[in-house]
């Protein structure tokens, strides 16, 4: 069985493994407490939490740990909103993660005007779209960096320009391109980032909402005070460790990473150009991150192919529980999406398992044209 | 022995080296998202998620279908409050809770007191009990939720569940119990119990941290607005990805409370008053806070007259405790939880928390006793008020210059 | 609670802790604070006739700051002229120990038991000197 589902999620890389480790056996302290075992843990918390920051190159006062990605993205949305008296204008794009998608919702319910942004037929949302839609009542801005099924890349330089023009407070879900973009903070005017450990070769149960300056973030749990007040429960040491460690072995590592990943993809989606007729690579020539492949053939159902184990479905029904959020005609393509394979690492996907998984693509995919 | 000795269980545990090896493997080579459901990682991983729910379940006598995963006892607290508050807030706008509640569910509460909601905090008696007339004098027609822990954090006090259940059930409120300090170590039954809701915290059962569970009843159906929102997982009551090894580890963490809760509580039970009499025995001027029959196994509280906290904790600094001292606090102010029992302010700040549990030993205690005896002769011997009382001076009488 | 290493040598090693005669015309005692405000602290001066403190001691009540401000301070008096003692200022027994914002009280504290038992002996030596009809 070869896995080609890494923007689902991913293992955790042995380093980081390694890190977290101490922090479950003898380092087993509450950083709240102020014995030695506390002050143990509170050390190993203000480095990760230094790691995060510095890979952002923000102060270590803007890295605000949560339970995971949903929990940041739930808390910039709600967090900003929370910040005001009265409703105003939100605006996201209509492929976000539907952690986005829902707390949009919410607010909608709650009196907030939300615009839903489409994208343009390479599955981006095109800059002039949202600077049409800006109002004077906008004061959020929420567009996902890189998308989960196609791995599209977000102009969020741009996208962030605009909404500092116009005064908007810019947040981005940076799950899918951590470790797969490089983070240049130079160039990108964001006001909060969301990253998830469990996408990048760290642990599942931690992520982080990382602030470009302070914010009066209006906090979702409360109780306890934990993280500047924004985020209230006993830290989950082992996983900040490992979100820390996993950070830093990003900033180590991501261009050969970056290079390999973009290696064995373009691999995989050459050779199958080649053999399978009506092949379809979504976005191909859209800026794409360098682990994901979306592919559809006319007349092939997706759910077929993926039960033959290669890669995840997105389509019809694809998305497990989450609904209708990724269907087709919402990337901007009118086959049925078949596979959405995601590569990674070279570490943990050496050529070998590509090639064969590119085999069993191809029989699997013959296999389905005959019917 | 090793030093430091940890003897404070009751801010967090070590994760059992059982629950940590089946732990291990879903990092790793099991890494799949449960909700994957195209392929056998997933499927793999999911059914790793519902083995822990069953386990979880039985530990406090519930469905599986009842347990929803969360990051930790905060969030099912901030769930369970917020979510049927909001939720039921076209019944009624009353909600009651106590002062000794852990902050997560105060702060949750003083929350709701800004969306237009009325808290009434209970007082508790001098021992740290809920007076149950109290509360059902307490409960009028609009009230909708009673919010009471299993067991105080600080002095280990465990309150009348099965009365305030009864009583709940009587009046149609629901019963929200904050259970991370008594879940695995009391023997629990949701249904004996008539609770409605219950948060479970892992790392305070030698499971991991950042992951915890809610208790939401289903029969009769508890229903709640969710605090956080996405892709609808744990049936829409808390969205995210399930961190499976967290998930597998407070799973196995509630497996081995539910099998071996009686025997560990006999044996903490025996250490804690071994180290109880220790002190006893040796020091006067000590005096326990707390009710000490109806008590968790491995609280001990007490209070060391004329000797601050801090200074103490200093002193026995190879013994990891905490302080109802107000220096260890960030607040600046002695614990709150004390000065609800009536505990004057000079005693709060002269209180220690010595927590044991499963990995405490008769050596430990008994070095403990030790160190604690010499710190506390050796400081008091530096105290001026130790010096006053011994020349029969009545501190209550001295004119302090307040500051 | 992660000290400087100064406060926990203090706290260690506390120096003059003790008790004089507080009737002792040359002894100026000092008590400030209070217990339910977690710290109490008495100081206590011997000066002799130059009007120089040759002797100092403390008891105090409260956490590892506290001590280890009053025993420094005990130590900085001891051979100081009253007046060079009440110069001492709770800015550099704060800085001498790197005290943490939260425990700036402590450094105050110790100045407030320097001016009182300052406060003290001159009371004593005023009623002292009326007594003796000078």
């Amino acid at each position: 069985m070869i896995y080609l589902d890494h923007n689902a999620t991913t293992s955790v890389r042995p380093a980081v493994l390694a890190a977290m480790m101490p922090c479950m056996e003898e380092q087993m302290g509450n950083p709240a407490s102020v014995h030695s075992f506390g002050r143990a843990a509170r050390q190993g918390l203000d480095y990760a939490r230094r790691q995060v920051a510095d890979f952002f190159a923000v102060h270590e006062s803007l890295v605000c740990f949560t339970s995971g990605a949903t929990e940041a993205n739930n808390l910039a949305i709600f967090g900003c909103a929370g910040m005001r008296n009265q409703p105003g204008h939100v605006i996201t794009s209509a492929i976000e993660h539907p952690s986005v998608l829902e707390a949009f919702r919410s607010l909608e319910q709650q009196g907030h005007e939300v615009s839903f942004l489409d994208v343009d037929a390479a599955g981006r949302v095109h800059p002039e779209t949202l600077r049409k839609i800006l109002k004077k009542e906008t004061f959020f801005v929420s567009i996902m960096h890189a998308n989960n099924e196609t791995g599209v890349i977000q102009p969020i330089a741009e996208l962030g320009r605009i909404c500092r023009e116009h005064g908007a407070l810019f947040h981005t879900d940076a799950v899918q391109s951590m470790g797969r973009i490089p983070w240049d903070h130079a160039t990108f005017p964001v006001d909060m980032v969301s990253i998830s450990a469990h996408k990048m070769g760290g642990p599942k149960g931690v992520g982080a909402l990382i602030m470009e300056r302070s914010l009066p973030l209006k906090p979702m749990l409360v109780g306890g005070g934990q993280e500047r007040g924004r985020r209230a429960g006993t830290q989950n040491l082992p996983g900040i460790v490992g979100l820390g460690a996993v950070t830093q072995w990003i900033a180590d590592h991501q261009m050969e990473e970056i290079k390999a990943m973009k290696r064995l993809r373009d691999h995989m989606e050459d050779e199958l150009s080649a053999t399978v007729p009506g092949l379809v690579i979504f976005s191909k020539n859209a800026a794409r991150i360098p682990n994901t492949s979306l592919l559809g053939i006319e007349g092939v159902h997706g759910e077929t192919l993926v039960m033959n184990g290669i890669a995840r479905p997105c389509g019809h029904g694809g998305c497990g529980r989450v609904g209708n959020e990724c269907r087709a005609n919402q990337h901007g393509v009118e086959y049925p999406i078949v596979g959405a394979g995601t590569i990674y690492s070279t570490i943990h996907t050496h050529c070998g398992r590509v090639a064969s998984s590119v085999a069993l693509a191809k029989n699997i995919i013959f296999l389905n044209l005959k019917y | 022995m090793k030093l430091p000795i940890y003897m404070d269980y009751q801010a967090t545990t070590p994760v059992d080296p059982r629950v940590l090896e089946v732990m291990i493997p879903w990092f790793t080579e099991k890494f799949g998202n449960p909700a994957s459901r195209s392929h056998p990682f997933g499927w793999e991983a999911e059914n790793a998620v519902e083995h822990a729910r069953v386990q979880v379940a039985t530990m406090i006598g519930a469905d599986p279908r009842e347990i929803v995963f969360t990051s930790g006892a905060t969030e099912s607290n901030n769930i369970a409050i917020l979510g049927i508050a909001r939720f039921h807030k076209a019944r009624g706008n009353h909600i009651i809770t106590t002062v000794i509640e852990h902050k997560a569910v105060l702060d949750a509460c003083r929350h709701l007191e800004s969306e237009g909601f009325e808290v009434t905090y209970l007082p508790v008696g001098q021992n740290g009990r809920l007076d149950l007339q109290l509360l059902a004098d307490t409960i009028n027609d609009r009230t909708i939720l009673v919010s009471v822990m299993a067991a105080n954090n600080e002095i280990g006090v465990i309150q009348p569940l099965e009365g305030i259940g009864a009583i709940c059930r009587k009046r149609g409120v629901h019963f929200h119990c904050d259970a991370a300090q008594g879940a695995g170590k009391l023997a629990m039954d949701v249904n004996a119990l008539n609770v409605d809701l219950v948060s479970i915290s892992g790392h305070k059962i030698y499971g991991p941290k950042g992951i915890g569970a809610l208790y939401v009843r289903r029969r009769p159906r508890v229903r709640l607005q969710a605090v956080m929102f996405g892709g609808g997982h744990e049936r829409g009551m808390r969205s995210g990805t399930l961190p499976t090894p967290l998930i597998v580890g407070l799973g196995e963490a509630s497996a081995l409370c539910t099998r071996e809760m009686v025997a560990e509580n006999a044996r903490i039970l025996a250490l804690r008053q071994r180290m109880e009499q220790g002190i006893m025995q040796q020091l006067t001027h000590v005096s326990i806070n707390g009710d000490t029959l109806h008590r968790l196994a491995g609280n001990l509280n007490i209070s060391f007259a004329y000797v601050e906290g801090e200074s103490m904790m200093m002193a026995i600094k190879d013994i990891a405790v905490s302080s109802g001292s107000a220096c260890t606090s960030a607040s600046l102010e002695p614990s709150y939880v004390l000065r609800a029992l009536g505990v004057n302010e000079e005693l709060a700040h002269t209180s220690i928390r010595f927590g044991l549990g499963r990995f405490t030993t008769e050596a430990e205690v008994d070095y403990a006793v030790r160190i604690v005896v010499d710190a506390v002769n050796r400081l008091r011997e530096m105290s001026p008020l130790w010096e006053m009382v011994q020349e029969g001076v009545d501190l209550n009488a001295v004119r302090w210059a307040e500051h | 609670m992660a000290y400087n290493e100064k406060v926990l040598e203090h706290y260690e090693k506390p120096r003059n802790v003790g008790s004089m005669d507080k009737n002792d015309v040359h002894v100026g005692t000092g008590m400030v604070g209070a217990p339910a405000c977690g710290d109490v602290m008495k100081l206590q001066i011997r000066v002799n006739d130059a009007g120089v403190i040759d002797d100092a001691k403390f008891k105090t009540f409260g956490c590892g700051s506290a001590i280890a401000s009053s025993s420094l301070v005990t130590e900085w008096i001891k051979g100081k002229t009253i007046d060079q003692a009440l110069s001492i200022k709770n800015k550099d027994i704060a800085e001498e120990l790197a005290l943490p914002p939260v425990k700036i009280h402590c450094s105050v504290l110790a100045e407030d038991a320097i001016r009182s038992a300052v406060e003290d002996y001159r009371k004593k030596q005023k009623g002292g000197a009326d007594a003796n009809g000078n």
